[in-house]
């Protein structure tokens, strides 16, 4: 059996988000929750039918155990593993795996943040993560992380290949343009390329418009095997492809600051779906900054290394442009609580299902979702979705 | 040099660095040189690991202006910098204004005194 054999044989048949933006008074369990229960009833399920799940959070390292008591679920699949924001892209593979060897019958991938407003801060717990998994080599010279990581990598592509903070800013202002045409978008102010240059700066070359919101959040998405998901409520988004790839953990440990595990998950997962990135209709990268998008379209093929700043030139990627890209308005304007991975997932999984009125692309078949995880690009997971048209 | 190490490779780079000692690793079996210190080599799972005194000598390899308010402490450089042995690192240059540092820059390693921290200084007037 090869990777190839899985093609096609699992679909996600229930989404839904929640609480995108602000939800004060709300804990990371009951938005979860919440976006669990709206993302089985849009399967036509009951939480009684879960029995997989895939979950991760940042603030606790036994986080599953929390959503089966909260939900009261009894899974046979339990899957918590925790690569950072791209988890819940790389949850697809165990899920489909447990799916098709009949381990279970319907997973459900779910993750809530209420980090912007909850009360216990956001310092706090950056402070607390640091002193349990500490960084002994990097932590001294205090990057501010991960804008910092982030920044690194931005400032070595544009010594390398000539790419500009106008590039960067390129990837912003298309992002809050489809942000303005999706009302779940947490910033729907206009912003130009002037905006962002002249914004004030984090880590040079990175300014706060070049990184993703700081937000609250939940969402949550069903799969099942596709001969059962053809008879739901639903059209079933089916899985093509999956592969996920981590390289490194810090950014001090990453060989080619240009070049992200995304070249290795994006073959993979193309070559499971027998497909490439001409035949994608609708990307969705994890936006966390400006720079991983550029990073994402040239390690995925969508352009040669060192040509996504001239690709993302002249709203390119933004509605009207030559490929639609991060059609919700990605982490950097419409919701980004930590780890951003499943809304990427469930925008993909809307534009190729057609709800998703003025920031609809027509036709859509076929998506490609690139998540991202750790400070810098540490973890990428690629996924390759399509309609019942793709199969 | 040799280090008789009774406690792992971490520990051991530390304990060098308050003497004022700034260590890196070479593997006998495959001959590279390693940073941050392991126990095992991650080039080629020797556990042949011994300790070297590196030239000191590197260039920058990026570099970013880490914004801070002034009364904070104001901004401060962080930069990844490439040993002259091929081993990288995360660490500060110092002597200039931040936004100076540039990419390719030739840096010299310094211990500070006190904290143990490895820190660079430009080489002349750079590259």
């Amino acid at each position: 059996m090869s990777a190839r054999d899985l093609r096609g044989s699992v679909a996600i048949v229930g989404v839904a988000t929640i609480g995108c933006g602000e939800a004060p008074g709300y804990s990371d369990i009951e938005l979860l929750a919440r976006a669990a229960k709206a993302a089985v009833d849009d399967a036509g399920l009951t939480l009684q039918d879960i029995d997989g799940l895939c979950s991760a959070s940042l603030n606790a390292a036994m986080w599953p155990l929390n959503v089966v008591e909260y939900l009261k679920l009894r899974p046979r699949l339990i899957e918590g593993t925790n690569i950072g924001g791209a988890a819940f892209v790389a949850h697809l593979m165990p899920a489909m795996l447990a799916l098709n060897a009949g381990v279970c019958d319907a997973v459900l991938v779910c993750y809530g943040s209420s980090q912007r407003t909850a009360t216990f801060g956001r310092k706090e717990r950056g402070l607390a993560r640091n002193l349990l998994d500490p960084s002994p080599f990097e932590a001294p010279y205090e990057p501010m992380n991960p804008p910092s990581s982030y920044a690194l990598i931005a400032a070595r592509h544009m010594h390398q290949y000539g790419t500009t903070r106008r590039h960067l800013a390129e990837v912003a202002v298309a992002a809050r343009r489809w942000a303005q045409l999706n009302p779940e978008a947490f910033s729907r102010a206009p912003l130009t390329i002037e905006d962002v240059l002249k914004a004030r700066m984090i880590s040079d070359p990175l300014s706060i418009h070049d990184c993703c919101l700081v937000t609250d959040g939940a969402a949550a998405f069903v799969m099942v095997r596709a001969e059962r998901a053809r008879d739901m409520q639903k059209a079933p988004v089916y899985v093509l492809g999956s592969a996920t790839a981590v390289w490194h953990r810090q950014v001090s440990g990453m060989d080619d600051l240009t070049v992200t595990p995304s070249k290795e998950s994006g073959e993979r997962a193309f070559a499971m779906a027998g497909l490439g990135p001409r035949d994608m209709h609708v990307v969705q990268t994890y936006d966390a900054f400006t720079i991983n998008t550029i990073l994402a379209l040239e390690d995925l093929g969508f352009c040669k290394k060192g040509e996504g700043g001239p690709f993302v030139e002249n709203g390119a990627i933004a509605p009207g442009g030559r490929l639609p890209v991060n059609t919700n308005g990605g982490g950097l304007s419409c919701v980004h609580p930590n780890m951003y991975g499943a809304f990427a997932i469930i925008e993909a999984v809307r534009q190729l299902r057609g709800e998703c009125g003025e920031r609809q692309v027509k036709g859509a078949k076929t998506a490609v979702v690139n998540g991202n995880g750790g400070v810098a690009a540490s973890s990428q997971s690629t996924a390759i979705l399509g309609t019942e048209a793709a199969l | 040099m040799e280090i008789k190490a009774t406690v792992g490779a971490e520990a051991t780079y530390q304990a060098a660095l308050k003497q004022g000692r700034f260590l890196i690793q070479h593997c006998r079996d495959c001959e590279k040189h390693v940073f941050y210190p392991r126990e095992i080599c991650p080039h080629c799972g020797s556990l042949s690991l011994a300790w070297m005194q590196p030239a000191g000598t590197g260039t920058v390899y990026s570099t970013t202006t880490v914004r801070r308010k002034p009364d904070a402490g104001g901004d401060y450089d962080v930069s990844l910098v490439d040993l002259d042995e091929g081993v990288r690192m995360m660490s500060r240059v110092i002597g200039m204004a931040p936004s100076d540092v540039k990419i390719g820059m030739r840096v010299r390693a310094k211990v500070m005194d006190g904290t143990g921290l490895v820190v660079f200084e430009m080489i002349g007037g750079g590259q």
